[in-house]
């Protein structure tokens, strides 16, 4: 885990929590990059290799529900855990259903978070064997 | 087609008007008015008709007397005339001429007649040419001329003459009566008696109806003939009008110089010049009715204070029942309202929750990056980095605190404060709760405001409740990625009319009508039916009108018509 840090999509339409989030997860050993649109996001996995992808839910544009399925379609292996606001529950259940690792609310707590990237990083390593 | 709906004024709308003190006090004057009107006249009518009989009545009886007594009057009067003119009659048939001439005889004549009669003075003889041939009595008048005067003149024509009273040379009143005579020569002579007034004084003076009442004689020219009571001494003049000609005693209503109203009967004494007239003043009229109407007044005036307490104490107690009621219905709508308000915040809330949750996710994330650089870096970060950090948790601090003051401002329970408001910055308040979800639903708000649009003196609180219903309705119309087009325009003079329309489903028209009505929804299960109801209601109370056009398929646009009102200086 040392040898190979986890690459880590952060997709948010809030630039600013996108980059802090971005420097302490990156501070914390992952190798997380930013982007604050669903297009971008799907322009950065479709030539950059990605671990797990951290995806708000509500975005102007291409909204994270949408973002995912296409996500699901093109990459298969991918781990997408949802960042939703507070009580939007509905568009996090429909997000589980379309394969979703997990959801979590925000504001979110670093160590939790940490720990979801984990599993989820493990469970991409389980599916891949 | 375009379906329309518009609604004015509606009384029930003014919540204020309906709890104000003059509204309640006119009704309870209309209801104490209206009753007191269908119980007191009934009785008014009753009373002064029983009145109007018993006052005739009265009045018979006061004047039935009066003529009863006129006619006795001037029956006596007229037998005493008859009496002495048959006696001076039977003097020139009994004795000749020649032997009236004779002084002495006419003395002798004189006594007799006034042992049988009484009230003769005196006694002369006259010749045809107005000489006083002889002469029986107190003076010295034998030889006198009389051929000027016109009761000679008149007692040639008619034969016989009752003069107007007079006073004669001992200042006593007296009246002359005349007869005419053949002397049985070819010639004629007249026969002429002064008559004392002192008898006729005695028998006018009984009539009077006791106390007020007064008697007396007037000649033909209203010359008091006796003395009155009230109009003075013999041969003053009368000031009542004069009577008409009647033998028959009359009665009449009259008043003198003075405005003294009297009620009159009068007789005229045939084959004389004397008017006999008895006097009652109307106050003796209204002695016996003026304790008859203490007692009448006495009764009506309970009887109508009786029936105005009951019917004040009535309409207080029904009018202060309507009044609580109508509290009541007005705080029960105020809280409906309330409610409907908070309903519109809920809905909001999602919304809202999102919009705070971002920058308290950034503050959250900054701050845990500041905490990171620091437990996690083996050097102190740079200052530029730590400042940087700290401003974007401050910002995000604040857009929380906007976000917040907006929503409390918005919630805050509406007691009616007008002020000048500019509509502009308030509908774009309103759009601001509904910013995000623009943004996430592409959906697209235009506004369409003048240069300078014309600011309204209302109710902030409450025009934003009622935009905010509007355009939440409009929301919900709209698909993703619809339009939403605000405008403000001024309508004439002292009004601005708000549009809000929307691309979205649109109202059918069998529902158009409805859609102010309260419980009417068409969300089935989503809404409470009370939204639209309540912007009408409160648009009714801030002086204004809303209205609706619709079309299925092709949007639905809003107008809210508000008076611009007196603005502040």
């Amino acid at each position: 885990m040392e040898a190979e840090a986890l690459r880590i999509l952060i997709v948010d339409d809030e630039e600013e929590l996108v980059s802090a989030v971005e420097e302490r997860l990156n501070l914390r050993g992952f190798q997380a990059h930013g982007v604050t649109t669903g297009t971008a996001a799907l322009e950065y996995l479709a030539d950059k290799p990605c671990d797990v992808v951290l995806l708000d839910v509500k975005m102007p544009g291409l909204g994270g529900l949408e973002v995912i399925k296409r996500i699901k379609e093109e990459h298969p292996g991918l781990e997408v855990i949802l960042l939703t606001g507070h009580g939007s529950a509905q568009d996090a259940d429909r997000g589980m259903q379309l394969g979703a690792f997990d959801y979590v609310m925000k504001p979110v707590k670093i160590d939790v978070l940490v720990r979801l990237l984990l599993s989820a990083a493990e469970r991409k390593d389980k599916g891949d064997v | 087609m375009t379906n329309e709906v518009s609604l004015g004024p509606a009384p029930e709308g003014d919540q204020d008007l309906l709890v104000s003190q003059r509204r309640y006090r006119k009704m309870r004057i209309a209801a104490v008015l209206s009753v007191s009107i269908v119980a007191i006249v009934p009785l008014l009518i009753m009373t002064g008709v029983n009145a109007y009989q018993y006052q005739q009545a009265l009045r018979t009886e006061v004047t039935g007397p009066l003529v009863r007594f006129a006619a006795n009057g001037k029956q006596s009067l007229e037998s005493f005339l008859s009496e002495r003119l048959s006696a001076l009659a039977m003097v020139v048939r009994e004795r000749s001429y020649e032997e009236l001439r004779d002084s002495r005889q006419l003395n002798r004549v004189l006594v007799n007649l006034r042992q049988a009669f009484g009230g003769f003075v005196d006694l002369g003889v006259i010749d045809e040419q107005g000489v006083q041939v002889s002469y029986a009595g107190p003076y010295e008048l034998e030889g006198r001329s009389y051929s000027d005067y016109n009761w000679f003149h008149e007692v040639g024509v008619r034969g016989l003459y009752v003069s107007d009273v007079f006073m004669g040379y001992r200042n006593i009143p007296h009246f002359v009566i005349a007869i005419r005579q053949s002397t049985g020569a070819g010639s004629e002579f007249v026969l002429r008696a002064t008559i004392d007034t002192d008898v006729i004084n005695t028998l006018v003076g009984s009539l009077a109806v006791h106390g007020s009442g007064d008697a007396f004689l007037l000649n033909r020219e209203n010359i008091l003939q006796t003395a009155s009571r009230l109009y003075g001494d013999v041969l003053q003049r009368c000031p009542l009008p004069p009577f008409p000609y009647s033998t028959q005693a009359e009665l009449i209503e009259t008043e003198d110089e003075s405005g003294e109203s009297l009620i009159a009967s009068y007789a005229q004494i045939p084959r004389s010049p004397f008017t006999l007239v008895l006097l009652s003043p109307r106050s003796e009229l209204h002695a016996g009715w003026l304790s008859l109407r203490q007692d009448v007044l006495i009764f009506l005036g309970i009887s109508v204070l009786l029936t105005l307490a009951v019917v004040i104490g009535g309409s207080t107690y029904v009018v202060n029942r309507a009044r609580e009621a109508d509290l009541k219905r007005a705080a029960l709508y105020h809280k409906m309202e309330y409610t409907n308000k908070m309903a519109a915040i809920g809905r909001l809330g999602a919304g809202v929750a999102h919009e705070i949750n971002n920058p308290l996710a950034i503050i959250t994330e900054k701050a845990g990056l500041l905490k990171d650089l620091v437990m996690l870096s083996e050097e102190m970060p740079p200052r530029d980095k730590l400042i940087g950090l700290v401003n974007s948790v401050l910002k995000s601090a604040d857009r929380c605190g906007g976000i917040t003051h907006r929503l409390l401002g918005f919630a805050k329970h509406m007691e009616v404060q007008r002020e000048t408001i500019d509509l502009d910055v308030l509908l774009q308040e309103v759009l601001g709760f509904l910013e995000k979800e623009a943004v996430y639903r592409d959906i697209h708000v235009d506004f369409a405001f003048p240069e300078e649009p014309p600011a309204v003196v209302s109710d902030r609180g409450q025009l934003q409740q009622v935009f905010l219903n509007i355009v939440n309705n409009a929301f919900a119309a709209v698909e993703d990625g619809g339009h939403i087009q605000i405008g403000i325009q001024e309508v004439g003079k002292g009004a601005v009319a708000v549009s809000i329309a929307d691309d979205g489903v649109g109202i059918p028209e069998e529902s158009l009508s409805h859609i102010f009505d309260p419980f009417f929804t068409t969300k089935k299960g989503a809404g409470t039916g009370l939204g639209l109801s309540i912007t009408y209601g409160i648009v009714q109370k801030l002086g204004g009108q809303v209205s609706v056009e619709s079309k299925v398929g092709e949007g639905t646009c809003f107008t809210v018509t508000l008076p611009t009102g007196q603005a502040f200086p």
